[in-house]
């Protein structure tokens, strides 16, 4: 058995193995062994240059990380958490994703960005947020959402082959699932989208952290007789249209889940493509299911009650196909 | 016009610039501002120009310490650090045109010029932001065993910023081979130095994380060169980053959008006494190594450069805007 | 009474486009009184109110084209006094002569008939419908105004399309076999200007009910041949007592006579709604009438079991003129408690017909024919009718369904009580 935080790290020290222009860089990835303990053992297997702890200073940090990879590395740049990556938002925003369309095409940025999001570990408002949608808003910048240990194991490779600059986030919860990760696993692409559960009545889009929990829905709403198609987003940009739209096509009915907020967020994005790609497909409104609007909670029943659960994730689906709870 | 650097690896050496040499690049630097902001009032350049005439000996003096491989990372006041680094001065012209013949095909503008064969990494309009991106490169150079030095600006504004002290701090931390520069025209745009920073002593301020710190005369290109050289040769040795300051002053606004109220014009008046092109003039004069009349004729070889680069820029074409998200991503992922 | 709202007039119907007002506001208003012409899929009907008071507000202007339950006139109780007269003993308003012309009064769009009397529903002039329920409806031709949503928020899906499309195909195919006695008439989507009926809405409008009474009422079926020698003497004899334009016709008598039987099997005579059966009270006999553009239209008479013979003649007559002219009130098209078809006319020798959800039961009546007849073991010549029943077995067993043409039969040899 492998957990994802074990993929992680496999795929680090993968990459770092393959390629000597290869370094992770970020808040206590290499003596603490990372916050959340993806980079433990690399410190000592590749050495201080290429697992180089920072100070506290992410926009130092990450922006070194956007001059290391215009200097010709390959930098992997953790962030411990979303809320914190504000802190380096401009130089992600301003420099990584920009200069090269700026530039007229002259400098790529080739820099893979990891960091960690989403809640349901009681970490309150500042270590909760689901802030994928700010990245995603992004022109010029790749965001992937590894939900499987598969993508865990295999997107880094990937995105670090990539000429752009790649920001990867990894759900906090997702750290200890636990699967069979075939020796053989390999990379993957970052463009697609993918089919996890395959269904014919209502199609539910989502991607990470919300993955699990969708398939649980899933399992959920067989058992009333409703087929639900999950599809795992996997790349929040540029989105893989053409999956979702098949699917929705197919099952006329979409509903959208996002650890994110539900204003002007992913699910808004979601819903906008297909209905606007979809429109004379759908058989019911686009459902949404997202996190209440609140800052994330301490209190565990208040964390659990913000966050798109299963049961909400169900009747959402029950409503688009016309059975009411 | 005057960088030669002698060897790759082992002892880095350039060439020392004639001060002619040197005089003449500031030249280029005024002519070309004073053509731009001509175009300017004349509609045919438009966005944010920020002017550098008065600072023109920092960037001629410093670069002239650089050799090809070294990088350079600038401001959004960087018309000066890009002719005087050797990108071509039509493709300046032809950027602030908009053109697609600009060195960034129009994209950037006056503020984001970026220039791979020279490794000009901007053209940077967030104050302070070029500083971490200057320590990565720095960074690579380290980790991958090559001698460069990437040279820094910014102004006196950006030591508020927090990016400022997150870079010094890493770049020491890790000895990187950065020499920042700060070039303190005492106005972060309008607002004095005195009036927004509680140490005006900004070489302290470096000093504090264990970086080696003075001051230079900004307006006089041969202290400038000469810190610079001490400066970058530290740097080459392994030393670990430098903090230049270079004391200077802009004559003209901030931008061209800019009224000027924040200054006395007899403060103005009082750097104006010491235009680098004057002083460097006199030392000219005085040395005996060109004649008034040699600079003259420099004088009008540059005018013609400048009205060749404003010929190219004029006669350029317009990126199609079929091509308008092309580079936001790279095109054709191989 | 406050919100006067856009009735159903059928089962068949989901909005309703108002032709004319004949009421303004201030004016008083009983019970029974026609206050507004309405077009829906079927004809332009006259729209009764049922409480007394005094018009406040017209909400809807002629012309526009609302969904049932739409209000579309404030009325007030007024203190007015109170009117305890039963609708149907009132005569419709006399209309202007203007209006009575059906061509001069519905230059306006009509709108296609539909069940699903969501009175909640606000929707002006356009179904609910899922953007793929539009799109496949095109694809196949077919009105969603005639198609009956399954969704409980009353939204027309993809499915429900197809279901109305796999009716369509069945009552193609049944119609050649039962003949419709019951609803249906008129156009949908007629042009502003120039109003004509649609016959393939009007077919579309049919099919989608008798497919859906095919589909939901287990239909069975008695037939008993009835000998009218008793009746025809009588009537024989009674018209011969009246002046010509007065007497009357012997589908009369088997009108009253059904009315009759109805009242005393009540398993036929009442509602099924969502499974569960209500009696009538009373018995208003759906009369079916066939067009003269084609299609059918089922109004009722009301109270047939009480009305004396020759009132029923009269009113008879008048329904069918009525009908054809496309001016029926509103109780009419809707409140019909059984149906009656009778194809004696047009020499059919028997009828089995379809139920009109929500009714419970047809009767037909074939034509009147003089046949061999065997009484006390001597052959002899009757003229005979035979008569038909088809009921809802969710409601009634043959036994009652034969008890209801027994009854028939034995008023039918009674005349003289009818």
């Amino acid at each position: 058995m492998t957990t994802y935080r074990d993929a992680i790290r496999e795929s680090i020290r993968d990459a770092l193995t393959r390629d000597d222009r290869v370094f992770l860089m970020g808040e206590d990835v290499g003596r603490y062994g990372g916050a959340f303990a993806v980079s433990l053992g690399l410190l000592e297997e590749f050495g201080e240059s290429r697992i180089r702890d920072t100070p506290l200073s992410e926009a130092g940090f990450v922006g070194a990380g956007i001059g290391a990879a215009l200097g010709g590395m390959r930098p992997i740049v953790e962030i411990m958490t979303v809320n914190f990556s504000l802190l380096a938002l401009d130089q992600i925003l301003n420099s990584a994703a920009s200069i090269l369309h700026m530039s007229g095409g002259q400098f790529n940025v080739p820099l893979v960005i990891r960091m960690t999001t989403g809640a349901g570990r009681q970490l309150a408002a500042q270590h909760s947020h689901s802030l994928e949608c700010f990245y995603a808003h992004i022109p010029g910048l790749r965001v992937l959402a590894p939900a499987t240990l598969a993508d865990a194991r295999g997107m880094l490779w990937t995105a670090l082959e990539d000429p752009d600059p790649v920001v990867i986030f990894e759900h906090g919860t997702l750290y200890n699932l636990e699967g069979e990760l075939p020796s053989d696993a390999g990379v993957v692409d970052i463009h697609s989208a993918a089919v996890r559960r395959p269904g014919t009545d209502v199609t539910l889009i989502t991607y990470g952290g919300s993955l699990p929990t969708c398939l649980s829905a899933a399992e959920a709403l067989a058992a009333e007789g409703i087929s639900a198609e999950v599809i795992d987003l996997r790349v929040l940009r540029p989105m893989d249209d053409e999956t979702v739209y098949e699917s929705v096509c197919r099952t006329h009915r979409a509903i959208a889940v996002d650890e994110g907020w539900r204003s002007v967020g992913l699910t808004a994005e979601m819903a906008a493509r297909v209905s606007e790609n979809c429109f004379y497909d759908l058989d019911a409104p686009i459902g949404r299911v997202a996190t209440v609007e609140v800052p994330i909670p301490y209190a565990k029943h208040l964390e659990q009650a913000a966050l798109p659960g299963c049961q909400r994730i169900v009747d959402a689906a029950r409503q688009a196909v016309g059975v009411h709870g | 016009m005057t960088r030669k650097a002698r060897g790759q690896t082992g002892s880095v050496e350039v060439a020392s610039p004639s001060l002619v040499d040197l005089y003449a690049q500031m030249l280029r630097i005024r002519r070309f501002e004073e053509r731009c902001a001509q175009l300017y009032s004349a509609e045919r350049i438009r966005g944010f120009v920020h002017l550098y005439i008065g600072q023109e000996a920092v960037a001629a003096g410093l670069l002239a310490n650089l050799t090809e491989e070294d990088a350079v990372v600038a401001t959004y006041r960087e018309h000066g650090h890009a002719l005087a680094r050797g990108v071509p001065m039509p493709a300046v012209m032809a950027e602030m045109f908009g053109r697609l013949e600009g060195a960034c095909r129009g994209r950037g503008g006056s503020m984001h010029l970026f220039h791979a064969p020279t490794r000009f990494y901007g053209g940077n309009a967030i104050v302070g932001a070029g500083l971490p991106l200057a320590v990565g490169l720095a960074l690579a150079d380290s980790m991958q065993g090559r001698r460069r030095v990437t040279a820094c600006f910014f102004g006196e504004g950006a030591m508020a910023e927090g990016a400022f002290h997150e870079a010094m701090n890493l770049a020491a931390l890790w000895r990187l081979p950065v020499l920042f520069c700060c070039e303190n025209n005492h106005y972060a745009m309008g607002t004095a130095l005195d009036r927004s920073q509680s140490q005006v002593n900004l070489a302290v301020k470096a000093a504090a994380y264990e970086i080696p710190a003075w001051t230079c005369d900004g307006m006089d290109v041969t202290a400038v060169w000469e810190a610079a050289r001490r400066a970058i040769a530290i740097i080459r040795g392994g030393g670990g980053p430098v903090f230049l300051e270079a004391a200077t002053f802009r004559f003209r606004a901030h931008s061209m959008y800019d009224p000027d109220r924040y200054r006395d014009k007899s403060e103005i008046d009082h750097w104006k006494e010491r235009d680098p092109l004057l002083l460097c003039g006199q030392l000219i004069h005085e040395s005996g190594v060109a004649t008034w009349e040699d600079l003259a004729s420099i004088d009008a070889s540059v005018c013609t450069e400048v009205d060749d680069a404003v010929a190219y820029a004029d006669a350029g074409s317009l990126e199609s805007v079929e091509d308008l998200t092309t580079f936001v991503l790279t095109p054709a992922r191989a | 009474m406050g919100d006067f709202r856009m009735p159903s007039l059928g089962a068949d119907m989901s909005e309703g486009t108002l032709l004319e007002w004949h009421v303004h506001p201030g004016d008083a208003v009983h019970r029974g009184d026609i206050i507004a012409t309405v077009d829906t899929s079927k004809s332009a009907i006259d729209i009764e109110v049922f409480e007394d008071g005094q018009v406040e507000e017209l909400l809807v202007a002629p012309g526009a084209t609302v969904a049932v339950g739409t209000p579309i006139a404030r009325i007030s109780d007024g203190g007015l006094h109170r009117d305890v007269r039963a609708p149907e003993a009132q005569s419709p308003l006399a209309p202007s002569p203007e209006a009575q012309s059906p061509a001069a009064e519905a230059p306006k769009v009509t709108a296609p008939a539909v069940e699903s009397p969501a009175a909640e529903k606000v929707v002006v002039g356009r179904p609910h419908a899922s953007p793929l329920a539009r799109r496949r409806a095109a694809e196949l031709g077919i009105d969603l105004g005639y198609v009956q949503p399954a969704r409980r928020d009353g939204v027309i899906g993809v499915g429900d399309v197809d279901a109305r499309a796999a009716e369509i195909a069945a009552a193609a195919s049944t119609a050649t076999v039962t003949v419709p006695p019951a609803p249906a008439e008129r156009p949908t989507r007629e042009p502003r200007q120039a109003p004509k009926r649609d016959e393939a809405a009007m077919r579309q409008a049919i099919a989608s009910l008798m497919a859906r009474s095919k589909r939901e009422i287990p239909h069975y079926y008695c037939q008993q041949a009835v000998d009218l020698h008793l009746a025809l003497a009588w009537l024989q004899a009674e018209n011969s007592r009246r002046p010509v334009a007065e007497r009357i016709l012997p589908a009369a008598l088997l009108l009253k006579a059904a009315a009759r039987a109805a009242r005393s099997v009540p398993e036929i005579n009442g509602f099924c709604v969502d499974g569960s059966f209500t009696a009538s009270a009373r018995v208003h006999l759906g009369v079916a009438v066939s067009l003269r553009g084609g299609g059918l239209i089922a109004p009722a008479l009301l109270d047939a079991d009480d009305l004396p013979l020759a009132e029923l003649m009269t009113r008879m007559k008048d329904l069918v003129t009525r009908a054809r002219g496309g001016r029926l009130k509103a109780s009419e098209m809707s409140d019909a408690t059984v149906t009656v078809t009778n194809l004696g006319e047009q020499g059919v020798e028997s009828v089995l017909g379809v139920i009109y959800p929500p009714q419970v039961a047809v009767i037909g009546f074939g034509r009147i024919a003089e046949r061999p007849w065997a009484v006390d073991g001597m052959l002899t010549v009757r003229p005979v009718v035979t008569v038909t029943l088809a009921a809802d077995h969710r409601v009634s067993d043959g036994h009652r369904g034969g008890q209801a043409l027994a009854a028939i039969e034995a008023a039918l040899q009674a005349p003289e009580n009818l």
